[in-house]
């Protein structure tokens, strides 16, 4: 178990070499690994349906209690069987269905990748673990929507579809964080012992909100239900395996798992029964007018996505059993359809069912096929989707609360789906030849097998229900449930009211389809929700909300380099004026004895900044700065320090002297002089707060400096008698060596700009 | 002793070496590579020898602290030295790649081991001023390297780059100019000491207030991190992955210093929003550029509002999350623009709109470029996904629920840039044929190598963590760090 994930990665590693060497070849060779797995997990089914649950733990991160941990109970291993089978399937259908496509190679590779991630999400028992491979199965999503990359819709829909599932996988991050935190252990089947103590944690409405946004987003529910017809731009086999069988419901999946721990409270019951309700019922309804084969079944599958929410709303035993028989037929009934699709746009070259018509005989196997398959969806007896249907009913006119709204809108829903199979399982295939099918032709056996397959799964299965509910549909549930399954699911219950309902939807969806020219115009205006609903306002959002950055980013950092000069002052000095301590600062004021001479130095000092300030000619501005140096010099000079005063004036100087020369060769600044009292203002902000620092600095009572240290020593020691040389070359030497470097490095930098500058002299003179 | 003076040896001699020899691209390469490489094994050494043994000090001179300059390492500072000396040894290498006459005419191997010889003082440096000395040589060497492997523009941005970093400095200048005439030392423990005795603390704000500044714009923090995307996107590809990977770093590094050795008091509230303005503002620039460099430095100010946040959370997991944070950056970051690199070769430029059909290149290319921006956007199990894990998981835990939002938010938008570069790079159409540039081995093996360490930072991520987690208990309890550079009088 615990190296079935790694197994699969590797395998998806080395597809595309293989298929290089197998061509032809490499769709039956590669599809022994699912198949293997599938056999595998089936072998195990008995011994799990009787309670054995396989599990393997190692630690990982144990800092974070996140273990490399599997589990294998009845959830975990139907969707293992729906996982490895249909995607055993799947790769069969794909190395036909692509054999031109120069990408194939790439194609097994990514979906590797998905089924490995997959299969790991569905048996990971740590949640961290399980997040990892959500988040794989997002990625490897993005990569086969967009498998042709070179059309611009196709891009747009894999960033449409990865964004919208990032988004929901972010928020369920952060809700895993607070859920660990609340349980104290990240084991999902620790988790799923706790929910009395979780549904009262003070957190519990947040855990829940931002986990159901992640499973909401990935299995497509209103409002987020846009991506998936979208995503319908990834080839057929991705969309079959990913966007209706298996990646979908890891949303559902994931509330299943954890409907234990966080189900059973009125917020869980009306969240799940609100979207799943409209989800459902939005679904059935946009179906109805789809001309797309492909965008028909996406709203169909959004429509059972949303059935299957409901159901875990509802929280019922018999609605745990409807969930899993529900989810069951969907796999079989939808990936066999999808492939039927494919077959179709393959043979006849379109997939629009207003071309589309009298395929039957041209197409007799997946005209076969389909037929099974949409009787299934159509909730047809003996086939289990009929099963489903009758469950479902029953487990919503059996719920707790608002039955009198939920059957209805479930059975309402139903006969739109029954009129969505009869148009995709029946219309291509009688009457009339469509325009599209003058040379139509049958796929050939790797592209029958899996919708054979699929469809005739969906006949047996309902025909050998008494096996199927003991084995595969009773486990999970009971998981689902955290204790005993219903049983008792059958074909015949006698002459019920459900069976009658059932019937009726049947009838229903018929009399739908004989009016189907006007059922399709009048569910047409229901687009119009596609095109200015949620959708339109997730797009729009991104777009205006890129142009305001886009033009915030462009006034922030807008170029002038004054401006940021202005900004990054006036920031600093306020943010360190925020910190003086405004009482330190009244004690320390300054005292009578200050020396007239300093004081005349600072008035000089103040001065001549003040004319700076004001300078229209940058000669007087230079000529200013230099007698603000020249002012220090005399204050260093009062204070004793006449090598620091010396050295100063050496560096005024050479300052001014320096920049008279350069400046005359500069050019003028073409833009007139920024805004001068924000200048001013900053400037005499930053010298007010550097002066009410060092009065704070000085405040204090003077610690013993290490300066004393050096007094002592220098002489004795470090055997010099100019301590500031001793500290430079000896105590402090490797500040020294420090500036020494920066100095050479400055020296060789300016010489590499030079030696830069020669060759594009030599060339503007050539 | 040597295990301290090595990481500063190295790029030293390597340096002068570079700039004796002669300026033939090979000779400089096989300098620039070998000091490297042993920088690299000097620094592992190191931090070896700090896990081993615990924290390590030097008195250079042999004057004792805190008379002369104390070289120090605690386990961040090994650990900052020893990921700054991989990417530096991944940079060396990928140079050789490089046009010649960016090796060549702009001394790239003398003074991107100047660079590093910086960098590596800075992280183990026990002392105030020469911290700032450590701050110099970086600034000047980068500028250098900035300007002289650059076009022209490289000139304008180089004078906003230098102009708002001397700024920078004379901030920092101001704040040891401060502490030393208030409590008459430089030594990082000695001060810490003082600043201990009653009242000090209190009247060191100020100077506490002129280090925030300093290395909040050094760092890159909001609302000055202008310099950044400034200068970033112009130079050569090698040098700006090395300014990427490691110049805000060293200014994180000083903050979260800084912050927990002298100033160990919560700054809080006003921290956390500008590490939340920081990681919003860089972000939303970043997703509305459209400039393969201008996007990824926008990215990094995005970042540095993670790490910082970790800092401003003032938990001990704060601090551990924002130190694995920051390892997690400095290689992914530089591998991005070492990819950057890549990507401007195979497709003629750096301009989305100009660029496409990468993919249809390989899968080498397209992995190289998938892994550290899947990492990037934190998806699992690459580094990025544990450093954001860790970091959301700390804000949660501190309560700062706004911050753990926004950090969920801001990593939504980092998908997005991430998926805009290979939408438009990758995936589009070559919108005219591109030139068909070699990639050169030795960039790819250099951005093989950082790839492998960022799914290792994740699938390894206990390890780091672990390490993160011990420095930052380090910085938390700092008796160990004291005891090692004052001796057991203290």
């Amino acid at each position: 178990m615990e190296w079935m994930v790694p197994f699969v990665f590797g395998v998806g590693a080395l597809a595309p070499a293989l298929h290089t060497r197998l061509r032809v070849w490499s769709g039956p060779v590669l599809a022994l690994v699912p198949a293997g797995i599938a056999l595998y997990a089936a072998a195990r089914q008995p011994a799990i349906s009787d309670g054995a649950v396989p599990e393997f733990r190692a630690s990982w991160i144990p800092s974070l209690g996140i273990d490399w941990a599997f589990r294998q109970d009845g959830l975990s291993n139907l969707f293992v069987l729906l996982v490895a089978g249909i995607g055993a399937l799947i790769v069969v259908y794909a190395g036909a269905y692509l054999r031109e496509h120069p990408r194939l190679g790439r194609f097994y590779a990514f979906l590797f990748v998905f089924m490995g991630a997959m299969l790991g999400l569905v048996t990971a028992d740590d949640l961290f673990l399980l997040f990892v491979f959500w988040e794989l199965t997002t990625v490897s999503s993005f990569l086969l929507i967009a498998l042709d990359h070179e059309k611009e819709a196709a891009r747009k829909a894999a960033l449409q579809s990865l964004l919208v599932t990032a988004a929901g996988g972010l928020a369920m991050l952060a809700g895993f964080i607070l859920l660990v935190d609340a349980a104290g252990t990240s084991a999902i089947s620790q988790i799923v012992l706790q929910g009395e103590s979780l549904r009262a944690h003070a957190s519990y409405p947040w855990i829940l909100a931002l986990i159901l946004l992640g499973a909401f987003t990935k299995s497509a529910q209103v409002p987020f239900h846009f991506w998936l017809p979208a995503a319908m731009q990834a080839p057929t086999p991705a969309s079959a395996y990913l966007h209706s069988s298996t990646m979908v419901k890891a949303g559902v999946f994931l509330l299943a798992r954890l409907s234990p721990a966080l189900g059973g409270s009125d917020a869980w019951a009306a969240t799940l029964l609100v979207v799943g309700a409209a989800t459902t019922l939005l679904g059935g309804l946009l179906a109805l007018s789809q001309d797309d084969l492909k965008r028909l079944l996406a709203y169909s599958t959004v429509s059972v996505l949303g059935l299957l929410t409901l159901l875990l709303g509802l929280g019922t035993p018999i609605a745990a059993q409807a969930f899993v028989v529900t989810l069951l037929a969907h796999a079989f009934y939808k990936g066999a359809l999808f492939l039927v699709a494919g077959n179709v746009d393959h043979g006849a070259g379109s997939r629009l069912l207003s071309q589309l018509g009298g395929l039957r005989e041209a197409m007799p196997w997946t005209a076969a096929a389909a037929l099974l398959a949409g009787l299934s969806m159509a909730g047809g007896p003996p086939l289990f989707g009929f099963l489903a249907k009758e469950t479902a009913y029953e487990a919503v006119l059996e719920a707790p609360v608002g039955s009198w709204l939920l059957a209805p809108l479930v059975i309402g829903t139903a006969v739109t789906l029954v009129f969505a199979a009869i148009r995709v399982g029946l219309s291509p295939f009688k009457g009339e030849l469509g325009e599209a099918a003058r040379d139509a032709h049958d796929a050939g056996p790797a592209m029958r097998l899996g919708p054979l397959v699929l469809a005739t799964t969906g006949v047996l299965a309902g025909l050998l229900v008494g096996p199927a509910e003991r084995l595969l549909v009773a486990p999970a549930a009971s998981v689902v449930l955290q204790g005993e399954a219903p049983t008792g699911l059958a074909l015949w219950h006698g002459f019920t009211p459900i069976l009658a309902l059932s019937l009726l939807t049947l009838a229903a969806g018929a009399f739908l389809y004989r009016h189907r020219e006007r059922v399709v115009a009048a569910a047409a205006p229901g687009m119009a929700f596609e095109r200015r609903g949620p959708a339109w306002l997730w797009d729009r959002g991104w777009e205006l909300g890129l142009a305001a950055a886009a033009r915030g980013a462009h006034a922030f950092q807008n170029g002038s380099l004054r401006r940021y000069l202005v900004v990054t002052l006036g920031v600093g000095f306020a943010v360190v004026a925020l910190s003086l301590p405004l009482s330190d600062l009244r004690a320390a004021g300054p005292t009578a004895d200050t020396p007239i001479v300093g004081i005349a130095a600072s008035l000089l000092v103040v001065f001549a900044a003040a004319v700076m300030a004001r300078a229209r000619t940058p000669f007087l501005a230079v000529a200013a700065l230099g007698a603000v140096g020249f002012g220090v010099s005399l204050l260093f000079l009062m204070f004793s320090a006449p090598d620091l005063a010396l050295t100063q004036l050496v560096v005024e100087v050479l300052t001014v002297v320096l920049l008279a020369l350069v400046l005359p060769r500069l050019p003028r600044p073409a833009k007139p002089k920024p805004a001068r009292a924000v200048a001013i203002g900053v400037a005499v902000l930053g010298g007010a707060t550097m002066a009410g620092a060092s009065l704070v600095a000085m405040a204090g009572e003077p610690f013993e400096p290490i300066s004393r240290f050096f007094e002592e020593r220098s002489v004795i020691e470090a055997h010099g008698r100019n301590i500031v040389n001793v500290i430079l070359v000896d105590f402090r030497a490797l500040d020294t060596l420090g500036e020494i470097t920066v100095l050479a490095v400055t020296a060789l930098g300016i010489l590499t700009l030079l030696r830069r500058r020669r060759p594009s002299d030599a060339e503007v003179q050539a | 002793m040597s295990v301290l003076v090595a990481p500063l040896g190295i790029p030293l001699v390597t340096a002068l070496l570079a700039a004796a020899a002669p300026r033939r691209a090979g000779v400089q390469h096989a300098i620039g590579v070998t000091g490297a490489a042993l920088l690299f094994v000097a620094a592992v050494r190191l931090l070896l020898h700090v896990h081993g043994e615990g924290v390590v000090a030097v008195q250079m001179g042999d004057w004792p602290a805190p008379f002369g300059i104390t070289l120090v390492a605690d386990l961040l500072s090994a650990a900052m030295v020893a990921v700054s000396a991989a990417v530096g040894l991944a940079v060396a290498i990928y140079a050789c790649a490089e046009p010649r006459e960016t090796i060549e005419r702009g001394s790239f191997v003398c003074f991107s081991h100047i660079l590093m010889l910086g960098v590596c003082g800075a992280f183990l440096t026990g002392d105030l001023f020469n911290l700032y000395v450590w701050f110099e040589v970086m600034l000047l060497a980068s500028f250098v390297l900035l300007v002289a492997s650059g076009e022209r523009s490289a000139v304008t941005s180089g004078v906003a780059y230098v102009a708002l970093n001397l700024l920078a400095s004379a901030f920092f200048l101001v704040a040891v100019g401060l502490l030393y005439s208030q409590l008459g030392s430089l030594n990082l423990a000695d001060l810490r000491l003082r600043l201990d005795l009653p009242g000090a603390r209190e009247a060191a704000g100020p100077a506490a207030a002129f280090l925030l500044v300093a290395f909040g714009i050094k760092a890159g923090l909001f609302p000055v991190f202008f310099w950044l995307p400034a200068s970033y996107p112009t130079p050569a590809f090698a040098v700006s992955a090395l300014f990427a990977g490691l110049l805000t770093k060293v200014g994180v590094y000083a903050l979260l210093r800084m912050f927990t050795l002298l100033f160990p008091d919560p700054i809080g509230g006003p921290l956390v929003a500008v590490a939340v303005a920081t990681m919003a503002t860089g972000v939303l620039a970043a997703a509305s550029q459209s400039h393969v460099r201008r996007i990824l430095s926008f990215h990094i100010v995005s970042q540095i509002g993670y790490i910082v946040l970790g800092l401003a959370l003032a938990t001990s997991l704060g601090v551990a999350s924002a130190i694995f944070y920051t390892l997690h950056h400095i290689v992914t970051k530089t591998n991005l623009f070492l990819v950057g690199g890549l990507i401007a070769r195979a497709g003629g430029g750096e301009s989305l709109a100009r660029l496409g059909g990468i993919s249809a290149r390989g899968v080498g290319l397209s992995l190289l470029f998938a892994i550290p921006a899947l990492s990037l956007a934190g998806i699992p199990p690459l580094s990025g996904f544990f450093a954001k894990l860790f970091l959301i998981r700390a804000s949660l835990q501190a309560e700062a629920f706004v911050a753990a939002g926004a950090a969920v938010g801001v990593g939504l938008l980092t998908i997005f840039s991430m998926a805009k570069i290979w939408n438009e790079a990758f995936w589009k159409a070559a919108p005219e044929e591109a030139p068909d540039l070699r990639l050169g081995r030795a960039a790819v093996i250099a951005c093989a190598g950082l790839c492998v360490l960022t799914v290792g930072i994740g699938i390894g991520a206990e390890v780091v963590w672990e390490l993160a987690n011990d420095a930052a208990r380090q910085l938390d309890d700092p008796q160990e760090y004291l005891r090692a550079v004052l001796g057991d009088g203290s």
